[in-house]
């Protein structure tokens, strides 16, 4: 089994058994005369092909004009129409697709040909910019096999994209024709502009049997969900014209209307919204009287003034895009390229990508019936909502209309997606912008739950060598009625752990891990012997927390998984002075860390500790023999955006005697390098994660007047 | 021996000529394709002229766009209306929106007719729908419209099928070919090939049905259900079974079937291969020849040994053991064992091609069950394999999401199913995708309160956004004196002194006005005065006064500080989807009386904040007014009590998660004695917790012993009646407290950000 992902078993390579050495010399021998005769007849036999096949493609200097020429004749057979009913598990050969470790479709693209009828008369142009474009950038991807016989995906290089520009019965019969054509299955057919006067067919008219379509301006009608691509038409402005991403704030009109060839009751409807809300609408038609040489597309005027095209767009916060002849509109690209809200009028519009693009985000539908209703219902869309729709407009421009390759990518993606569902890009990727997928987090742990009490919690004790302190603590935490198991990791290599029967004798089960360094990160590594969601981790000489403490900290923990919950708080702070990140221990009236000297916390970030640490920290952790403790705060931070909960009001761990505050230490030295650690940890992590907060949990009745007895957690330190 | 090599060693020789002087044709390939390796891939050739090629439509082309002129917008629609009927049913040709404009989304169930008995389910999903807040009554109202002949079951060998529908239907002055209708329906077809048909027209009827295949199903119009047996509840609705979060996922096994095998007819292409990836170590996939009345005179070789390997394992064993469950079809597309997979978290691995799967137009069932082939059954087992551990972590807790928000009963199948028709109604105002797959889930987020998710209590994180910096006050007074009272004026004093307080609003609960501005503190912030209803729910209608995402809902009675408040607010802005507030009381489950009992004596735990002082979102002021049906907000104003449990019961069924207290000084309530109050029942709530543990719940002593004591039994008997109507109990119960940081520590006061709290 190959799994791309995840491999949990290497294996040695296979052991070649050795041939008798008496034997060998003969095989050698006669294995060389074969692989001989194989290479001269190899040169005698293809030398001629070869070069004819390599001047077929490497040699660059080649011209479109050419391409080998195909004549078709009159009768060659025309494919059936498209079939309504096709879906993927009908229509679609999945077996040439395969099981394969990148969970990748292999797509193959036929070489280009003129085709011509009996008359020489070419079909079509032979292939467009935009097309010639799409199969470069497909050739260029990953997708891309030159092995007809490997591929899952088959694309004529028939350029289909616009519908007014080709033959219709002579396409059919040159796609007919194609080698591995067989009834058009896996073959996919890119197409912008389908139908043509005078009813416009909202998909290509050329009979195509069972070949997917990608299509510009599908309806629910002629779209065949699950197995045709709803794509963009795209918009060549988009390559020449370079509209600077505009910020959030106030534009100049709130709605706008750029289409020259709108239908007069279309016109009229908008000329009646202008009327009633005055300068705020912009309805914008061709220009009539532009001198000469000034292009007409990139012109519109408004009685006589003239807008520079697409430039007028950013100026308008929504822009209207109506439905013209055809369903798919070039100027929505221009529209989300602009940064302007779409308000897409087109009943029974296919939205692009709308498999995977979640169009609410970024525009407006209305029903055509409520055209009138425009205004008030834009009105009605709360401004940070009008912010993000432009910001998230502009971005499915840039990721999936900019260019041909983009909208080949996207189509490709989409495809693959329904053939390795497993393997498929999530809504947020296909979603989510940049500046939203950097502030956002998608916590692992996001179902609330509450974990059962009865499941206890697992102890984890790292400890070198001060066994006496060791099994105090063990003694102690013991004492905790939830503790389910007990986990000392033993990370003295020189020395090995006491006897068995020296141990304390406890109520639950007792493990001692050995490792092989002496590293810190080993505290956190997820060890099979955790069996409980809850792990407790906690330093070998911390011998001052009660049980009654333990087990609050356990249920509290059980109210936050997915948060650490810890006893000794710490804060990080900006340093004016020096422009950096201060550690600071002091007792102060924040906290944003708590330290695994004494935490609990969910077993899975033990998990993501181990693997999925940022940059170089685990061993830079490891290295210096310090701040494990901090990493796994950033670390838990940094992936649920949540803050820690201190518990109790607990300040001395270790003894009754020692200073109130004792961490590691509390020399200089000590607090340079921890503050070096945030430093250096907000580097690796870009950010920096840590939340801030003033609250510490206590038990409800906690200090006050109320009988002891009566408490479930009477015994809380105050020190 | 050594004759007999060279012999061999010359034939072989001789051979391999031949072949390659015969057969060079088939070699070529063969030796092209070894040796292709090393050479590059042969690319989309870079053409010398490509600069030159012609754009695929030339920019005047794309914006001129056909001729437009040919057909008029409106001629159109009305040729669509002739053409796409029935079968291409949409929205804009099938469905009658002008009925859903003057009273909004209203939904009218035929009345049901005497000797026309429904089947238990039906009945349930009639009464969904009659205790959803969309119910009408008067159908001149209804936008949609729900028949009381009972559709479900349109097998017509089945018993339950009811005969003669077309006629009846026929008889129905409103059911006007079907326009507006609703027809739900779980079977459909029979044996052998259990096509989709229903045994009469449904016209131009939405249809919401189990099974629905991918074909027949008419986009944006239909809507597809999951299958569900008689016995799912009607609401509330068990838990799924996911208790705990493991990585990796440690279950059992790691993919089980256990079910029929066919060995004939429609559906058995998927149900006789699936014993092949049986491996009695972690793929458990049994299969039984043991069904129908003549099993035997189809049964194979295999059948005796599968049926014997099939009594060994138990299926809720399996279910609850594994990581994966196949969902393979049936007869039909869906089976129970969809829903049964989804609540054990068991993520299911679907097999039934063209299935169009359970309101998919709203779930992203990527996210939660692998969508396999039929086809390519033998590819499952290593395809499941290489997902990652977290990758499974996040599909087993979004199976339980999805569960809980749309499927685990009756009433949330039938109401998904509404909310779906109704979010076609206004696109703009409708749902974005997002919402739907993040909890709390789409019946919870009302687009109506806004479509921005920022203006949402749960999506902060997602997305980045942080809740208001500020908060609003909110004040019900309910005396009835001319002049405002002390407490009222100091609680406004120390309120609006706090820094994060951006605005206080007086909701003026007496039949008495106002006193004149005049009368009113002078404070820094805008002081503004509702007048309201004397309703007890009208505290929380959700007044466009109130500007932020923070709401301090007060009594005029309770007695606040200001770092009370400022703490408070600082602890709301972690917990922005929580209850955050001072007293609290808790319920707990009499075993004894067999119900839920309600204590407002101190206690260890706590489960209910009282809303007399509290902070929390304003979403739920509309979740509170717009969500709940009227009946529990008259359930509250009848009695005059326990709006605030109602409150703490709907935050926790939507978060799933306690609420939470902060710390409160000695005293929350004045203890003069209080004012007169504007009616008997319009009192506010009862005496929270004071600083001396009360006296037990049976006999409150004092004044108003009678008083309380009712007030008491009201109050638990009003919990229970919220339990009954979610159909569980939602409240959760938290052992916590939240102080700063340096609360009652040893330190100086100097060094303490609320030393008053500890007076």
């Amino acid at each position: 089994i190959m799994c791309a992902s995840a491999k949990y078993n290497t294996r040695g390579p296979a052991l070649i058994p050795r041939m008798k050495t008496k034997h060998r010399i003969y095989y050698i021998t006669l294995f060389s005369i074969v692989l001989l005769g194989l290479i001269a007849t190899g040169m005698f036999q293809f030398w001629p092909h070869s070069i004819e096949s390599s001047s077929d493609w490497t040699v660059e200097k080649r011209s479109v004009h050419d391409v080998p020429v195909v004549k078709l004749p009159a009768d060659s057979p025309i494919p059936e129409r498209g079939d309504l009913s096709c879906r993927m598990h009908t229509c679609f050969d999945v077996y040439r697709c395969g099981f394969n470790p990148k969970n990748k479709i292999k797509v193959y693209i036929y070489s280009l040909k003129k085709y011509v009828d009996e008359y020489g008369t070419s079909v079509s142009n032979t292939i467009s910019r935009e097309y010639n474009e799409l199969l470069t950038a497909i050739s260029d991807s990953e997708f891309y096999t030159d092995d007809v016989n490997r591929a899952c995906l088959f694309v004529p290089s028939i350029d289909v994209l616009n519908q007014n520009a080709l033959r219709i019965k002579e396409t059919a019969q040159a796609l007919a024709q194609l080698s591995r054509w067989d009834r058009g299955t896996n073959h996919l057919l890119f197409n912008m502009l389908p139908g043509g006067p005078p009813d416009y067919n909202t998909a290509l008219d050329v009979p195509r049997d069972r070949a997917l379509l990608a299509g510009g301006g599908f309806s629910t009608w002629t779209y065949r969900q699950g197995y045709d691509v709803s794509i963009p038409v795209y918009s060549p402005l988009s390559g020449e014209v370079d509209l600077p991403e505009r910020g959030p704030g106030p534009r100049r009109y709130f709605i706008l209307s750029s289409q020259m060839a709108l239908h007069p009751e279309y016109r009229l409807e908008l000329e009646a919204l202008q009327a009633e809300n005055g300068e705020s609408v912009l309805i914008l038609d061709k220009c009539t009287n532009l001198s000469d040489g000034v292009p007409a597309v990139r012109k519109r005027c408004y009685k006589n003034q003239i807008f520079d095209y697409p430039q007028v767009l950013q100026e308008s916060t929504f822009c209207v895009v109506l439905r013209g002849a055809r369903l798919g509109q070039a100027v929505l690209s221009d529209v989300l390229q602009a940064g302007c809200v779409p308000v897409i009028i087109a009943d029974s519009y296919i939205l692009p990508f709308s498999e995977v693009l979640d169009w609410k985000r970024a525009s407006v539908v209305i029903p055509e019936e409520k055209m009138p209703e425009m205004y008030s219902i834009l009105q009605g869309i709360p401004q940070r909502q009008i912010e993000e729709m432009q910001r998230q407009a502009r971005w499915f421009w840039e990721a999936y209309f900019r260019s041909m390759k983009a909208i080949a990518l996207a189509t490709l993606q989409i495809i693959n997606d329904r053939i390795y569902p497993y393997a498929a890009i999530s809504y947020e990727e296909w979603n989510d912008p940049p500046a939203v997928k950097w502030s956002s987090v998608s916590n692992p742990l996001f179902l609330p739950l509450i974990p059962p009490q009865s499941q206890g919690f697992t102890a984890v004790v790292l400890t070198y060598d001060r066994v006496e302190s060791l099994f105090r603590v063990i003694t102690e935490v013991s004492k905790v009625p939830s503790l389910s198991k007990l986990l000392v990791v033993w990370n003295n290599q020189n020395k090995n752990p006491p006897e068995d029967s020296l141990w304390p004798k406890i109520r639950v089960p007792l493990k001692v891990v050995r490792t092989a360094e002496n590293k810190l990160s080993n505290r956190f590594f997820p060890y099979d012997e955790i069996e409980t969601e809850a792990v407790l981790a906690i330093d070998d000489d911390i011998i001052m927390l009660t049980s009654d403490e333990l087990q609050f900290g356990y249920e509290v923990w059980r109210e936050f998984p997915d948060r650490l919950v810890g006893y000794p708080g710490r804060l990080h702070l900006w340093d004016h002075e020096m422009n950096k990140w201060k550690y600071e221990s002091e007792w102060t009236n924040e906290v944003s860390m708590v330290l695994t000297g004494a935490a609990f916390y969910h077993k899975y970030f033990n998990y993501l500790y181990t693997y999925k640490m940022p940059g170089d920290i685990k061993n830079w952790v490891d290295a210096h023999m310090n701040c494990e403790d901090i990493a796994m705060n950033f670390l838990v931070a940094n992936v649920t955006g949540k803050s820690v909960i201190k518990v109790t009001p607990r300040k001395k761990f270790k003894c009754p005697e020692c200073t109130a505050i004792d961490g590691l230490s509390l020399d200089q030295t000590h607090m340079v390098e921890r503050s070096e650690c945030i430093n250096k940890f907000a580097s690796v992590f870009g950010t920096m994660p840590l939340k801030v907060v003033e609250h510490r949990a206590d038990p409800v009745l906690y200090k006050d007047d109320f009988p002891e007895k009566l408490k479930s957690f009477p015994n809380i330190g105050s020190l | 021996m050594q004759t007999r090599k060279k012999y061999i060693f010359l034939t072989f020789l001789a051979s391999w000529l031949l072949l390659f002087l015969f057969g060079g044709d088939q070699l070529r390939r063969f030796a092209f394709f070894s040796g292709r390796k090393a050479e590059a891939q042969r690319n989309w050739p870079r053409w010398t002229d490509r600069s030159l090629l012609k754009s695929f439509a030339d920019a005047e082309e794309l914006q001129r766009d056909g001729d437009p002129s040919l057909l008029s917008p409106r001629e159109r629609r009305a040729a669509w209306l002739s053409v796409y009927r029935s079968s291409k049913c949409r929205m804009e040709t099938c469905f009658d929106f002008s009925r859903c404009e003057k009273h909004g989304f209203k939904v009218f169930t035929y009345p049901q007719e005497r000797g026309q008995p429904v089947s238990e389910t039906y009945g349930k999903i009639l009464s969904s729908i009659e205790r959803s807040r969309y119910h009408t009554a008067n159908p001149e109202e209804a936008c949609l419209f729900i028949l009381s002949i009972d559709t479900l079951d349109r097998d017509h060998l089945s018993g339950q099928y009811v005969r003669n529908v077309d006629e009846k239907i026929r008889g129905f002055p409103l059911w006007n070919g079907g326009r507006n209708h609703l027809i739900f329906n779980l079977y459909s077809g029979t044996w052998p090939d259990y096509a989709g048909d229903l045994g009469f027209d449904i016209g131009q009827a939405i249809l919401a049905k189990a099974s629905f295949d991918t074909e027949s199903f008419r986009p944006g119009f239909d809507v597809s259900i999951p299958l569900f047996s008689k016995e799912h509840p009607q609401r509330g609705g068990d838990r799924g079974w996911l208790y705990q979060d493991s990585v990796p996922p440690k279950k059992k096994y790691l993919l089980v079937f256990k079910g029929k095998r066919y060995l004939t007819g429609i559906g058995s292409g998927t149900r006789n291969a699936l014993h092949h990836i049986h491996n009695g170590k972690d793929i458990i996939s049994l299969t039984t020849c043991k069904h129908g009345k003549d099993w035997e005179k189809h049964k194979d070789t295999r059948c005796d040994k599968d049926n014997i390997d099939y009594e060994r394992f138990d299926y809720q064993e399996l279910l609850h053991n594994s990581t994966f469950c196949i969902v393979p079809r049936g007869r039909r597309l869906g089976s129970f064992r969809f829903l049964e997979a989804l609540q054990a978290a068991c993520i299911p691995v679907l097999l039934s091609d063209g299935w169009e799967l359970p309101f998919a137009e709203a779930i992203d069932w990527g996210k939660a069950a692998v969508v396999g082939s039929e086809r390519l059954l033998l590819q499952i087992p290593s395809a499941v394999r290489c997902i990652h551990p977290e990758r499974v972590l996040a599909f087993q807790q979004q199976t339980q999401f999805l569960w809980d928000a749309y499927f685990s009963s009756v009433d949330k199948i039938v109401h998904t199913t509404l909310e779906i028709i109704k979010d076609r109604l206004s696109p703009h105002r409708s749902r974005s995708r997002f919402v739907w797959n993040a909890l709390p889930g789409g019946l919870l987020v009302l687009p109506d309160f806004s479509t921005h998710l920022g203006d949402f209590p749960f999506y902060y994180l997602q997305h980045g956004y942080s809740p208001s910096k500020k908060f609003t006050a909110f004040i019900r007074v309910v005396s009835q004196a001319g002049s405002l009272s002390q407490p009222v004026l100091r609680l406004i004093q120390a309120v609006s002194a706090s820094q994060y307080c951006a605005q206080i609003v007086v909701l003026w609960s007496c039949e008495k006005s106002p006193p004149p501005s005049g009368k009113w503190p002078q404070t820094t912030v805008p002081l503004t005065i509702i007048q309201g209803r004397r309703q007890l729910s009208d505290r929380f209608f959700p007044f466009e006064a109130i500007q932020t995402d923070a709401v301090l809902s007060l009594d005029e009675d309770t007695s606040l500080s200001t770092s009370e408040v400022d703490f408070a607010f600082l602890v709301w802005r972690s917990f922005p989807e929580r209850i955050v507030g001072f007293p609290t009381q808790s319920h707990f489950w009499d075993p004894e009386q067999g119900r839920w009992g309600y204590t407002s004596k101190w206690t260890n735990e706590l489960s209910i904040v009282l809303t007399a002082a509290a902070f929390y979102h304003r979403y739920y002021h509309s979740l509170f007014t717009e969500y709940l049906p009227a009946g529990l907000r008259e359930l509250v104003d009848g009695l005059a009590a326990c709006e605030d449990i109602l409150m703490n019961v709907l935050v926790a069924a939507v978060t799933k998660l306690p609420p939470i207290k902060v710390t409160q000084r000695k005293q929350h309530k004045e203890v003069v004695a209080q004012q007169a109050e504007c009616r008997d029942g319009a009192a506010g709530t009862p005496s929270p917790g004071q600083r001396s543990p009360p006296a037990p719940r049976s006999a409150p002593a004092k004044l108003k012993g009678t008083a309380g004591s009712r007030r008491f039994s009201q109050r638990q008997g009003c919990l229970n009646q919220l339990a009954d109507w979610f159909g569980y109990m939602p409240l959760v119960s938290s052992q916590l407290r939240l102080d700063p940081v340096l609360f009652k520590d040893q330190v100086s006061v100097l060094r303490k950000k609320y030393p008053s709290l500890e007076k």
